[in-house]
Protein backbone atom coordinates (compact mmCIF):
# COMPACT_ATOMS: atom_id res chain seq x y z
CA UNK A 1 0.00 0.00 0.00
CA UNK A 2 1.46 3.12 -1.04
CA UNK A 3 1.03 6.92 1.50
CA UNK A 4 0.53 10.02 -0.65
CA UNK A 5 1.16 13.23 0.41
CA UNK A 6 -1.91 15.20 1.02
CA UNK A 7 -0.79 18.83 1.43
CA UNK A 8 -4.12 19.28 3.87
CA UNK A 9 -3.70 15.75 5.49
CA UNK A 10 -0.26 14.68 5.19
CA UNK A 11 0.50 11.03 4.35
CA UNK A 12 -2.78 8.89 3.86
CA UNK A 13 -3.13 5.56 2.14
CA UNK A 14 -3.48 5.56 -2.01
CA UNK A 15 -6.66 4.02 -2.06
CA UNK A 16 -7.97 7.88 -0.65
CA UNK A 17 -7.13 9.73 -3.62
CA UNK A 18 -8.30 10.18 -6.99
CA UNK A 19 -6.09 10.95 -10.37
CA UNK A 20 -6.97 14.29 -11.97
CA UNK A 21 -4.41 14.20 -15.30
CA UNK A 22 -1.63 16.49 -16.42
CA UNK A 23 -0.72 19.77 -14.67
CA UNK A 24 -1.29 22.30 -16.75
CA UNK A 25 -4.07 20.99 -19.28
CA UNK A 26 -5.87 24.30 -19.58
CA UNK A 27 -9.35 24.83 -21.04
CA UNK A 28 -8.89 26.41 -24.52
CA UNK A 29 -10.27 30.07 -24.40
CA UNK A 30 -12.85 31.99 -26.33
CA UNK A 31 -16.05 29.90 -27.86
CA UNK A 32 -15.12 30.83 -31.65
CA UNK A 33 -11.52 30.41 -31.82
CA UNK A 34 -11.18 26.84 -30.23
CA UNK A 35 -10.26 24.66 -33.08
CA UNK A 36 -11.44 20.78 -33.32
CA UNK A 37 -7.73 19.71 -32.82
CA UNK A 38 -6.99 22.26 -29.82
CA UNK A 39 -10.96 20.91 -28.08
CA UNK A 40 -9.56 17.25 -28.65
CA UNK A 41 -6.37 17.76 -27.20
CA UNK A 42 -7.78 19.17 -24.28
CA UNK A 43 -10.05 16.64 -23.71
CA UNK A 44 -8.88 13.45 -24.62
CA UNK A 45 -4.85 13.48 -25.55
CA UNK A 46 -2.60 12.92 -22.78
CA UNK A 47 1.50 13.47 -22.00
CA UNK A 48 1.30 9.69 -20.28
CA UNK A 49 4.85 10.19 -19.09
CA UNK A 50 7.22 6.94 -18.58
CA UNK A 51 9.08 8.18 -15.98
CA UNK A 52 8.55 12.21 -13.84
CA UNK A 53 5.59 13.43 -14.44
CA UNK A 54 3.57 16.31 -12.99
CA UNK A 55 -0.03 15.62 -12.47
CA UNK A 56 -3.36 16.55 -10.74
CA UNK A 57 -4.54 14.86 -7.81
CA UNK A 58 -7.27 14.84 -5.66
CA UNK A 59 -7.63 13.35 -1.95
CA UNK A 60 -11.12 12.31 -1.62
CA UNK A 61 -11.32 12.49 2.09
CA UNK A 62 -11.32 15.98 2.40
CA UNK A 63 -11.74 17.51 -0.92
CA UNK A 64 -7.93 18.82 -1.48
CA UNK A 65 -6.92 19.05 -4.80
CA UNK A 66 -2.61 19.39 -5.30
CA UNK A 67 -0.38 18.92 -8.00
CA UNK A 68 2.08 16.06 -7.39
CA UNK A 69 5.17 15.19 -8.70
CA UNK A 70 5.63 11.38 -9.59
CA UNK A 71 7.47 8.89 -10.66
CA UNK A 72 5.31 6.75 -13.00
CA UNK A 73 7.77 3.66 -13.23
CA UNK A 74 9.02 3.35 -9.48
CA UNK A 75 6.02 5.51 -8.03
CA UNK A 76 8.61 7.87 -5.87
CA UNK A 77 6.72 11.33 -4.94
CA UNK A 78 8.93 14.29 -5.07
CA UNK A 79 6.37 17.16 -3.89
CA UNK A 80 2.84 17.42 -3.58
CA UNK A 81 1.63 21.44 -3.92
CA UNK A 82 -1.91 22.78 -2.72
CA UNK A 83 -3.31 24.51 -5.61
CA UNK A 84 -5.77 26.92 -3.58
CA UNK A 85 -4.52 30.02 -2.48
CA UNK A 86 -2.03 30.74 -5.42
CA UNK A 87 -0.14 27.65 -4.66
CA UNK A 88 1.90 25.90 -7.36
CA UNK A 89 2.96 27.53 -10.18
CA UNK A 90 1.74 25.73 -13.35
CA UNK A 91 -1.08 28.00 -13.73
CA UNK A 92 -3.48 25.53 -11.97
CA UNK A 93 -4.23 28.03 -9.19
CA UNK A 94 -7.20 29.80 -8.82
CA UNK B 1 11.02 -25.44 -44.67
CA UNK B 2 9.50 -25.49 -41.32
CA UNK B 3 8.52 -28.90 -40.21
CA UNK B 4 4.68 -29.41 -40.39
CA UNK B 5 3.28 -30.28 -37.08
CA UNK B 6 0.90 -33.38 -37.34
CA UNK B 7 -0.05 -36.67 -34.79
CA UNK B 8 2.60 -38.77 -36.95
CA UNK B 9 5.41 -36.29 -36.23
CA UNK B 10 4.69 -35.73 -32.54
CA UNK B 11 4.57 -39.68 -32.55
CA UNK B 12 7.66 -39.98 -34.71
CA UNK B 13 9.32 -37.62 -32.00
CA UNK B 14 8.00 -39.42 -29.25
CA UNK B 15 9.95 -42.54 -30.48
CA UNK B 16 12.87 -40.33 -31.06
CA UNK B 17 13.08 -38.94 -27.07
CA UNK B 18 12.26 -35.25 -29.25
CA UNK B 19 15.21 -34.98 -30.51
CA UNK B 20 14.29 -34.02 -34.42
CA UNK B 21 12.46 -30.71 -33.36
CA UNK B 22 13.94 -27.88 -35.78
CA UNK B 23 13.85 -24.19 -34.34
CA UNK B 24 10.11 -22.82 -34.68
CA UNK B 25 11.14 -19.53 -36.37
CA UNK B 26 14.77 -18.13 -37.62
CA UNK B 27 16.52 -15.20 -35.58
CA UNK B 28 18.07 -12.94 -38.59
CA UNK B 29 20.10 -10.03 -38.98
CA UNK B 30 18.19 -7.43 -39.52
CA UNK B 31 18.58 -5.73 -43.23
CA UNK B 32 19.04 -2.08 -44.21
CA UNK B 33 15.45 -1.83 -45.54
CA UNK B 34 12.33 -3.25 -45.81
CA UNK B 35 8.88 -2.83 -47.75
CA UNK B 36 7.11 -2.75 -43.89
CA UNK B 37 8.40 -2.29 -40.42
CA UNK B 38 6.33 -3.53 -37.76
CA UNK B 39 7.15 -2.33 -34.14
CA UNK B 40 6.58 -4.89 -31.30
CA UNK B 41 6.50 -8.54 -31.54
CA UNK B 42 3.20 -8.97 -29.66
CA UNK B 43 0.14 -10.99 -30.71
CA UNK B 44 -1.18 -8.12 -32.39
CA UNK B 45 2.43 -7.45 -34.49
CA UNK B 46 3.16 -10.96 -35.41
CA UNK B 47 -0.83 -11.20 -36.39
CA UNK B 48 -0.10 -8.57 -38.76
CA UNK B 49 3.43 -9.67 -40.33
CA UNK B 50 1.59 -12.94 -40.96
CA UNK B 51 -1.41 -11.38 -42.58
CA UNK B 52 0.40 -9.39 -44.15
CA UNK B 53 2.28 -11.84 -46.41
CA UNK B 54 -0.82 -14.17 -46.48
CA UNK B 55 -4.08 -12.10 -47.44
CA UNK B 56 -1.79 -9.30 -49.66
CA UNK B 57 1.34 -11.00 -50.86
CA UNK B 58 4.02 -9.01 -49.24
CA UNK B 59 7.02 -10.82 -48.21
CA UNK B 60 9.50 -8.37 -47.42
CA UNK B 61 8.43 -7.19 -43.85
CA UNK B 62 10.61 -7.39 -40.64
CA UNK B 63 8.84 -7.40 -37.03
CA UNK B 64 11.51 -5.70 -34.56
CA UNK B 65 10.77 -6.73 -30.84
CA UNK B 66 12.67 -4.82 -27.94
CA UNK B 67 12.36 -8.39 -25.87
CA UNK B 68 11.55 -11.65 -26.76
CA UNK B 69 8.17 -12.55 -28.71
CA UNK B 70 5.03 -12.17 -27.12
CA UNK B 71 6.80 -11.19 -23.60
CA UNK B 72 4.39 -8.38 -23.49
CA UNK B 73 1.01 -8.20 -22.12
CA UNK B 74 0.28 -10.97 -24.70
CA UNK B 75 2.06 -13.11 -22.24
CA UNK B 76 0.43 -11.87 -19.20
CA UNK B 77 -3.38 -11.47 -19.89
CA UNK B 78 -5.79 -13.97 -18.67
CA UNK B 79 -6.06 -15.55 -21.98
CA UNK B 80 -10.49 -15.00 -22.35
CA UNK B 81 -11.33 -14.40 -25.46
CA UNK B 82 -15.65 -13.56 -26.46
CA UNK B 83 -17.12 -10.64 -28.40
CA UNK B 84 -20.05 -10.25 -25.76
CA UNK B 85 -19.53 -6.28 -26.73
CA UNK B 86 -22.66 -3.55 -27.02
CA UNK B 87 -21.78 -1.63 -29.76
CA UNK B 88 -22.33 -2.57 -33.50
CA UNK B 89 -18.82 -1.40 -34.38
CA UNK B 90 -17.45 -3.53 -31.44
CA UNK B 91 -19.50 -6.57 -32.11
CA UNK B 92 -17.85 -6.86 -35.64
CA UNK B 93 -14.44 -6.23 -34.51
CA UNK B 94 -14.67 -8.79 -31.86
CA UNK B 95 -16.99 -11.30 -33.85
CA UNK B 96 -14.41 -11.46 -36.43
CA UNK B 97 -11.35 -12.19 -34.24
CA UNK B 98 -13.39 -14.73 -32.74
CA UNK B 99 -14.47 -16.26 -36.04
CA UNK B 100 -11.26 -16.03 -37.20
CA UNK B 101 -10.09 -17.84 -33.40
CA UNK B 102 -12.09 -20.51 -34.58
CA UNK B 103 -9.71 -22.21 -37.49
CA UNK B 104 -6.79 -20.48 -35.93
CA UNK B 105 -5.35 -23.75 -34.95
CA UNK B 106 -6.06 -25.38 -38.77
CA UNK B 107 -4.57 -21.91 -40.61
CA UNK B 108 -1.45 -21.70 -38.30
CA UNK B 109 -0.98 -25.41 -37.97
CA UNK B 110 -0.29 -24.65 -34.33
CA UNK B 111 -2.63 -26.01 -31.59
CA UNK B 112 -3.67 -22.68 -29.54
CA UNK B 113 -5.93 -24.93 -27.28
CA UNK B 114 -9.38 -22.77 -28.63
CA UNK B 115 -11.70 -23.81 -25.46
CA UNK B 116 -15.20 -22.18 -25.93
CA UNK B 117 -16.18 -23.34 -22.38
CA UNK B 118 -19.03 -20.52 -22.24
CA UNK B 119 -18.31 -17.31 -20.35
CA UNK B 120 -20.95 -16.08 -18.03
CA UNK B 121 -21.52 -11.88 -16.62
CA UNK B 122 -23.60 -12.01 -13.40
CA UNK B 123 -26.23 -9.55 -12.72
CA UNK B 124 -26.55 -8.72 -8.80
CA UNK B 125 -30.05 -7.03 -8.98
CA UNK B 126 -33.25 -6.57 -10.62
CA UNK B 127 -31.56 -3.37 -12.38
CA UNK B 128 -28.78 -5.26 -13.33
CA UNK B 129 -31.00 -8.40 -14.81
CA UNK B 130 -32.63 -5.23 -17.02
CA UNK B 131 -29.27 -3.90 -17.99
CA UNK B 132 -28.59 -8.02 -18.92
CA UNK B 133 -31.47 -8.22 -20.97
CA UNK B 134 -30.55 -4.87 -23.01
CA UNK B 135 -26.99 -6.50 -23.27
CA UNK B 136 -28.50 -9.92 -24.55
CA UNK B 137 -30.59 -7.71 -26.99
CA UNK B 138 -27.89 -5.84 -28.52
CA UNK B 139 -25.78 -8.67 -29.23
CA UNK B 140 -28.06 -10.48 -30.76
CA UNK B 141 -29.59 -7.71 -32.76
CA UNK B 142 -25.69 -7.21 -33.58
CA UNK B 143 -24.88 -10.77 -34.49
CA UNK B 144 -23.58 -12.84 -32.07
CA UNK B 145 -24.78 -15.38 -29.54
CA UNK B 146 -26.10 -14.40 -26.33
CA UNK B 147 -28.95 -15.69 -23.75
CA UNK B 148 -30.50 -14.41 -20.56
CA UNK B 149 -29.71 -16.71 -17.86
CA UNK B 150 -31.95 -17.08 -14.71
CA UNK B 151 -30.46 -18.15 -11.61
CA UNK B 152 -31.36 -22.09 -12.31
CA UNK B 153 -29.02 -21.26 -15.52
CA UNK B 154 -26.13 -19.98 -13.60
CA UNK B 155 -25.98 -23.10 -11.17
CA UNK B 156 -26.12 -25.14 -14.03
CA UNK B 157 -23.05 -23.54 -15.52
CA UNK B 158 -21.69 -22.55 -11.68
CA UNK B 159 -22.24 -25.50 -9.50
CA UNK B 160 -20.09 -24.17 -6.56
CA UNK B 161 -20.85 -20.67 -6.82
CA UNK B 162 -22.85 -19.11 -3.78
CA UNK B 163 -26.53 -18.71 -4.89
CA UNK B 164 -27.88 -17.39 -1.30
CA UNK B 165 -30.40 -14.86 -1.24
CA UNK B 166 -28.22 -13.63 1.74
CA UNK B 167 -24.86 -13.20 -0.30
CA UNK B 168 -23.20 -9.79 -0.33
CA UNK B 169 -24.04 -9.86 -4.06
CA UNK B 170 -26.69 -12.40 -4.52
CA UNK B 171 -26.61 -13.50 -8.18
CA UNK B 172 -30.16 -12.94 -10.28
CA UNK B 173 -28.96 -14.11 -13.61
CA UNK B 174 -26.62 -12.58 -15.86
CA UNK B 175 -25.52 -12.85 -19.79
CA UNK B 176 -24.26 -16.22 -21.35
CA UNK B 177 -22.11 -16.19 -24.04
CA UNK B 178 -21.81 -20.10 -25.41
CA UNK B 179 -19.21 -19.24 -27.83
CA UNK B 180 -16.47 -17.51 -25.78
CA UNK B 181 -13.86 -19.22 -23.96
CA UNK B 182 -9.95 -19.25 -23.69
CA UNK B 183 -7.18 -20.12 -25.32
CA UNK B 184 -3.14 -20.52 -24.92
CA UNK B 185 -2.12 -17.13 -25.00
CA UNK B 186 1.85 -18.06 -25.91
CA UNK B 187 0.85 -20.10 -28.42
CA UNK B 188 -1.18 -17.61 -30.44
CA UNK B 189 2.54 -15.84 -30.20
CA UNK B 190 4.03 -18.93 -31.61
CA UNK B 191 2.20 -19.95 -33.75
CA UNK B 192 2.03 -16.39 -35.89
CA UNK B 193 5.60 -15.96 -35.39
CA UNK B 194 6.08 -19.67 -36.76
CA UNK B 195 3.61 -19.16 -39.64
CA UNK B 196 5.16 -15.19 -40.67
CA UNK B 197 8.65 -16.80 -40.59
CA UNK B 198 7.58 -19.78 -43.02
CA UNK B 199 6.20 -16.73 -45.32
CA UNK B 200 9.54 -14.89 -45.30
CA UNK B 201 8.91 -12.72 -42.36
CA UNK B 202 12.33 -11.10 -40.52
CA UNK B 203 11.48 -11.57 -37.19
CA UNK B 204 14.15 -9.73 -35.03
CA UNK B 205 14.02 -9.99 -31.15
CA UNK B 206 16.45 -8.33 -28.87
CA UNK B 207 15.66 -5.15 -30.90
CA UNK B 208 14.59 -2.07 -29.03
CA UNK B 209 13.27 1.16 -31.36
CA UNK B 210 14.45 4.33 -29.84
CA UNK B 211 13.57 7.12 -32.44
CA UNK B 212 11.67 7.62 -36.38
CA UNK B 213 13.38 8.70 -38.95
CA UNK B 214 11.34 11.98 -40.47
CA UNK B 215 12.12 12.75 -44.13
CA UNK B 216 10.15 15.62 -45.93
CA UNK B 217 7.29 15.14 -43.26
CA UNK B 218 7.16 11.79 -43.41
CA UNK B 219 8.25 8.28 -41.53
CA UNK B 220 10.96 6.79 -43.37
CA UNK B 221 12.02 3.96 -41.29
CA UNK B 222 13.61 3.84 -37.34
CA UNK B 223 16.80 3.84 -35.25
CA UNK B 224 17.04 0.90 -33.46
CA UNK B 225 19.54 -0.64 -30.76
CA UNK B 226 20.86 -2.30 -33.49
CA UNK B 227 20.97 0.16 -36.54
CA UNK B 228 18.91 2.26 -38.83
CA UNK B 229 16.44 0.18 -40.76
CA UNK B 230 14.18 2.00 -43.62
CA UNK B 231 10.75 1.21 -44.51
CA UNK B 232 8.18 2.68 -46.99
CA UNK B 233 5.57 2.40 -44.10
CA UNK B 234 6.24 1.80 -40.32
CA UNK B 235 3.41 0.28 -37.89
CA UNK B 236 3.78 1.13 -34.05
CA UNK B 237 2.05 -1.83 -31.84
CA UNK B 238 3.68 -1.47 -28.92
CA UNK B 239 1.19 -1.88 -26.27
CA UNK B 240 1.87 0.09 -22.38
CA UNK B 241 4.60 2.07 -24.90
CA UNK B 242 2.25 3.88 -27.51
CA UNK B 243 2.39 7.35 -25.79
CA UNK B 244 6.35 6.78 -25.46
CA UNK B 245 6.97 6.01 -28.67
CA UNK B 246 4.15 8.57 -30.01
CA UNK B 247 6.12 11.51 -28.17
CA UNK B 248 9.29 10.45 -30.04
CA UNK B 249 7.07 10.81 -33.58
CA UNK B 250 6.18 14.08 -32.53
CA UNK B 251 2.35 13.67 -31.10
CA UNK B 252 0.14 12.88 -28.28
CA UNK B 253 -2.43 10.33 -28.05
CA UNK B 254 -5.76 10.13 -26.03
CA UNK B 255 -4.17 7.26 -23.79
CA UNK B 256 -3.43 6.82 -19.83
CA UNK B 257 -1.14 3.76 -19.03
CA UNK B 258 -2.03 1.67 -16.20
CA UNK B 259 -0.83 -1.73 -14.39
CA UNK B 260 -3.56 -4.35 -15.21
CA UNK B 261 -3.04 -7.52 -12.36
CA UNK B 262 -3.82 -11.02 -12.40
CA UNK B 263 -2.92 -14.00 -10.42
CA UNK B 264 -3.00 -17.67 -10.30
CA UNK B 265 -3.60 -20.32 -7.50
CA UNK B 266 -2.73 -23.69 -7.14
CA UNK B 267 -3.63 -26.28 -9.53
CA UNK B 268 -6.50 -27.80 -8.03
CA UNK B 269 -9.14 -30.93 -9.87
CA UNK B 270 -11.53 -29.25 -12.43
CA UNK B 271 -13.99 -27.39 -10.74
CA UNK B 272 -14.68 -23.97 -12.64
CA UNK B 273 -15.37 -24.97 -16.49
CA UNK B 274 -16.49 -21.80 -17.76
CA UNK B 275 -15.57 -18.09 -17.32
CA UNK B 276 -17.58 -16.32 -15.11
CA UNK B 277 -17.11 -12.26 -14.37
CA UNK B 278 -19.10 -10.26 -11.78
CA UNK B 279 -18.98 -6.29 -12.42
CA UNK B 280 -20.18 -5.79 -9.27
CA UNK B 281 -17.87 -7.91 -6.68
CA UNK B 282 -15.10 -6.67 -9.74
CA UNK B 283 -13.51 -10.19 -10.47
CA UNK B 284 -13.31 -12.98 -12.95
CA UNK B 285 -12.27 -16.33 -13.25
CA UNK B 286 -11.58 -19.35 -15.70
CA UNK B 287 -9.47 -22.45 -14.37
CA UNK B 288 -6.72 -23.34 -16.95
CA UNK B 289 -5.79 -26.69 -18.07
CA UNK B 290 -2.89 -26.84 -15.56
CA UNK B 291 -5.98 -27.12 -12.73
CA UNK B 292 -4.96 -23.33 -11.73
CA UNK B 293 -7.65 -20.80 -11.21
CA UNK B 294 -6.76 -17.66 -13.31
CA UNK B 295 -8.21 -14.59 -11.57
CA UNK B 296 -8.51 -11.25 -12.90
CA UNK B 297 -10.04 -7.84 -11.97
CA UNK B 298 -9.87 -4.21 -12.92
CA UNK B 299 -7.57 -1.64 -13.65
CA UNK B 300 -4.98 -0.81 -10.68
CA UNK B 301 -6.54 3.11 -10.12
CA UNK B 302 -3.24 4.87 -10.09
CA UNK B 303 -1.36 5.51 -13.86
CA UNK B 304 2.25 3.91 -14.27
CA UNK B 305 4.30 1.95 -15.63
CA UNK B 306 5.38 -0.04 -12.97
CA UNK B 307 4.84 -3.61 -14.20
CA UNK B 308 4.36 -5.16 -10.94
CA UNK B 309 0.77 -3.70 -9.93
CA UNK B 310 -0.31 -2.81 -6.49
CA UNK B 311 -2.20 -4.46 -3.48
CA UNK B 312 -5.54 -2.41 -2.77
CA UNK B 313 -6.60 -3.74 -6.75
CA UNK B 314 -4.82 -7.05 -5.47
CA UNK B 315 -7.00 -7.55 -2.40
CA UNK B 316 -10.48 -6.39 -3.98
CA UNK B 317 -10.11 -8.99 -7.02
CA UNK B 318 -9.44 -11.38 -4.67
CA UNK B 319 -11.74 -10.90 -1.77
CA UNK B 320 -14.81 -10.75 -4.99
CA UNK B 321 -13.80 -14.19 -5.92
CA UNK B 322 -13.92 -15.70 -2.57
CA UNK B 323 -17.06 -13.66 -1.63
CA UNK B 324 -19.02 -15.40 -4.97
CA UNK B 325 -16.99 -19.10 -4.21
CA UNK B 326 -16.68 -19.54 -0.21
CA UNK B 327 -14.99 -23.01 -1.04
CA UNK B 328 -12.14 -21.46 -3.00
CA UNK B 329 -11.19 -19.82 0.30
CA UNK B 330 -8.68 -22.88 1.19
CA UNK B 331 -6.71 -22.65 -2.24
CA UNK B 332 -3.51 -21.04 -2.02
CA UNK B 333 -2.37 -18.04 -4.36
CA UNK B 334 0.71 -19.41 -6.47
CA UNK B 335 1.89 -16.13 -8.34
CA UNK B 336 0.55 -12.75 -9.16
CA UNK B 337 2.17 -10.28 -12.10
CA UNK B 338 0.75 -7.05 -13.85
CA UNK B 339 0.90 -5.91 -17.51
CA UNK B 340 0.91 -1.75 -18.61
CA UNK B 341 -1.82 -1.57 -20.40
CA UNK B 342 -3.16 1.35 -22.55
CA UNK B 343 -6.43 2.75 -22.08
CA UNK B 344 -8.19 5.63 -24.56
CA UNK B 345 -11.31 7.56 -23.08
CA UNK B 346 -13.70 5.44 -24.83
CA UNK B 347 -12.34 2.03 -23.90
CA UNK B 348 -11.79 1.17 -27.65
CA UNK B 349 -8.88 0.46 -29.49
CA UNK B 350 -7.02 2.95 -31.87
CA UNK B 351 -6.42 1.65 -35.82
CA UNK B 352 -5.55 3.69 -38.35
CA UNK B 353 -2.65 5.97 -40.29
CA UNK B 354 -1.15 8.41 -37.19
CA UNK B 355 -0.44 12.18 -37.28
CA UNK B 356 2.76 11.33 -39.10
CA UNK B 357 2.90 9.97 -42.37
CA UNK B 358 3.64 6.25 -43.27
CA UNK B 359 3.46 5.80 -39.24
CA UNK B 360 0.14 3.87 -38.57
CA UNK B 361 -0.77 2.57 -35.54
CA UNK B 362 -2.91 -0.76 -33.84
CA UNK B 363 -2.84 0.71 -29.98
CA UNK B 364 -5.54 1.46 -26.95
CA UNK B 365 -6.44 -2.35 -26.31
CA UNK B 366 -6.70 -1.55 -23.05
CA UNK B 367 -7.42 -4.56 -21.11
CA UNK B 368 -8.75 -6.61 -23.65
CA UNK B 369 -7.04 -7.12 -26.87
CA UNK B 370 -6.35 -10.37 -26.45
CA UNK B 371 -9.29 -11.70 -28.02
CA UNK B 372 -8.86 -9.02 -30.73
CA UNK B 373 -5.43 -10.13 -32.29
CA UNK B 374 -6.65 -11.64 -35.21
CA UNK B 375 -8.63 -9.10 -36.16
CA UNK B 376 -6.23 -6.52 -35.06
CA UNK B 377 -3.25 -8.19 -37.14
CA UNK B 378 -5.96 -8.57 -40.09
CA UNK B 379 -7.20 -4.88 -39.94
CA UNK B 380 -3.27 -3.59 -39.87
CA UNK B 381 -2.50 -5.67 -42.64
CA UNK B 382 -5.03 -4.28 -44.33
CA UNK B 383 -4.30 -0.25 -44.18
CA UNK B 384 -0.89 -0.99 -44.49
CA UNK B 385 -1.17 -2.88 -47.91
CA UNK B 386 -4.06 -0.71 -49.53
CA UNK B 387 -3.76 2.57 -47.55
CA UNK B 388 -7.00 2.30 -46.71
CA UNK B 389 -9.64 1.39 -43.92
CA UNK B 390 -10.90 -1.75 -43.97
CA UNK B 391 -15.07 -1.36 -43.15
CA UNK B 392 -14.05 -2.89 -39.83
CA UNK B 393 -11.53 -0.54 -38.88
CA UNK B 394 -12.84 2.63 -40.31
CA UNK B 395 -14.80 3.89 -36.91
CA UNK B 396 -11.65 2.90 -34.96
CA UNK B 397 -9.61 5.39 -36.49
CA UNK B 398 -7.97 8.54 -34.23
CA UNK B 399 -10.20 10.79 -35.88
CA UNK B 400 -13.13 9.92 -33.64
CA UNK B 401 -11.72 11.56 -30.99
CA UNK B 402 -12.26 14.87 -32.86
CA UNK B 403 -15.37 13.88 -34.36
CA UNK B 404 -17.07 13.14 -31.27
CA UNK B 405 -17.74 9.64 -32.25
CA UNK B 406 -16.72 7.57 -29.61
CA UNK B 407 -17.01 3.62 -29.28
CA UNK B 408 -17.86 3.91 -26.06
CA UNK B 409 -17.53 0.35 -24.38
CA UNK B 410 -16.76 1.12 -20.83
CA UNK B 411 -20.04 -0.62 -19.45
CA UNK B 412 -20.83 -2.51 -22.15
CA UNK B 413 -17.77 -4.77 -22.10
CA UNK B 414 -18.09 -5.43 -18.58
CA UNK B 415 -15.10 -4.76 -16.45
CA UNK B 416 -11.28 -5.85 -17.34
CA UNK B 417 -11.19 -8.87 -19.49
C1 LIG C 1 -3.18 -9.07 -16.48
C2 LIG C 1 -3.79 -8.91 -17.85
C3 LIG C 1 -4.91 -9.65 -18.19
C4 LIG C 1 -5.48 -9.53 -19.46
N1 LIG C 1 -6.52 -10.36 -19.77
C5 LIG C 1 -7.03 -10.33 -21.03
C6 LIG C 1 -8.03 -11.28 -21.40
O1 LIG C 1 -8.41 -12.17 -20.62
N2 LIG C 1 -8.56 -11.19 -22.65
C7 LIG C 1 -8.16 -10.23 -23.54
O2 LIG C 1 -8.69 -10.17 -24.64
N3 LIG C 1 -7.16 -9.35 -23.23
C8 LIG C 1 -6.58 -9.38 -21.99
N4 LIG C 1 -5.57 -8.51 -21.65
C9 LIG C 1 -5.12 -7.51 -22.64
C10 LIG C 1 -4.19 -8.11 -23.68
O3 LIG C 1 -3.18 -8.85 -23.05
C11 LIG C 1 -3.56 -7.03 -24.55
O4 LIG C 1 -4.55 -6.13 -25.02
C12 LIG C 1 -2.88 -7.65 -25.77
O5 LIG C 1 -2.00 -8.67 -25.39
C13 LIG C 1 -2.13 -6.60 -26.55
O6 LIG C 1 -1.37 -7.24 -27.54
P1 LIG C 1 -0.26 -6.43 -28.31
O7 LIG C 1 0.33 -7.35 -29.32
O8 LIG C 1 -0.85 -5.15 -28.77
O9 LIG C 1 0.78 -6.01 -27.17
P2 LIG C 1 2.04 -6.79 -26.42
O10 LIG C 1 1.76 -8.24 -26.41
O11 LIG C 1 2.24 -6.07 -25.20
O12 LIG C 1 3.17 -6.53 -27.48
C14 LIG C 1 3.82 -5.27 -27.61
C15 LIG C 1 5.29 -5.55 -27.81
O13 LIG C 1 5.95 -4.35 -28.18
C16 LIG C 1 7.26 -4.42 -27.68
N5 LIG C 1 7.83 -3.06 -27.65
C17 LIG C 1 7.44 -2.01 -26.89
N6 LIG C 1 8.21 -0.93 -27.14
C18 LIG C 1 9.10 -1.30 -28.10
C19 LIG C 1 10.17 -0.63 -28.78
N7 LIG C 1 10.47 0.67 -28.53
N8 LIG C 1 10.89 -1.32 -29.69
C20 LIG C 1 10.60 -2.63 -29.97
N9 LIG C 1 9.61 -3.31 -29.34
C21 LIG C 1 8.87 -2.65 -28.43
C22 LIG C 1 7.07 -5.01 -26.29
O14 LIG C 1 8.26 -5.58 -25.79
C23 LIG C 1 5.97 -6.04 -26.53
O15 LIG C 1 6.45 -7.35 -26.73
C24 LIG C 1 -4.96 -8.61 -20.40
C25 LIG C 1 -3.84 -7.85 -20.06
C26 LIG C 1 -3.24 -8.01 -18.81
C27 LIG C 1 -2.01 -7.21 -18.48
ZN1 LIG D 1 -6.56 15.59 2.54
Amino acid sequence: MQLFPCPFCGPRNESEFHFGGDAGNLRPEGFRDVTDGQWTAYLHERNNLRGPANEIWMHMTCGEVFSMERDTVHHGVAQAIALANGGGDDGMAH
Amino acid sequence: MTRRYSAVSLFKEGLNAQKGWQKAWRSPEPKPRYDILIIGGGGHGLATAYYLAKNHNIRNIAVIERGWLGGGNTGRNTTVVRSNYFFPESTALYEMALRLYETLGRDLNYNIMLSQRGIITLAHSEAEMEMAARTVNAMQINGTDAELFDVDDVRGVLPLINLSPEARYPVFGGVWQGRAGTARHDAVAWGYARAADRLGVDIIQSCEVGEFLVEGGRCRGVKTSRGEIRADRVAMVVAGNSSHLAAKAGFRLPITSYALQACVSEPIKPALDTVVLSPATGTYASQSDKGELVIGGGLDRVPSYGQRGNLPVLEHVVSGLLEMFPSFRQLRLMRQWAGIVDVTPDSSPILGESPLPGLFMNCGWGTGGFKAIPAGGTLLAHLLATGKHHDVSRPFDLDRFARGRLIDEAAGSGIAH
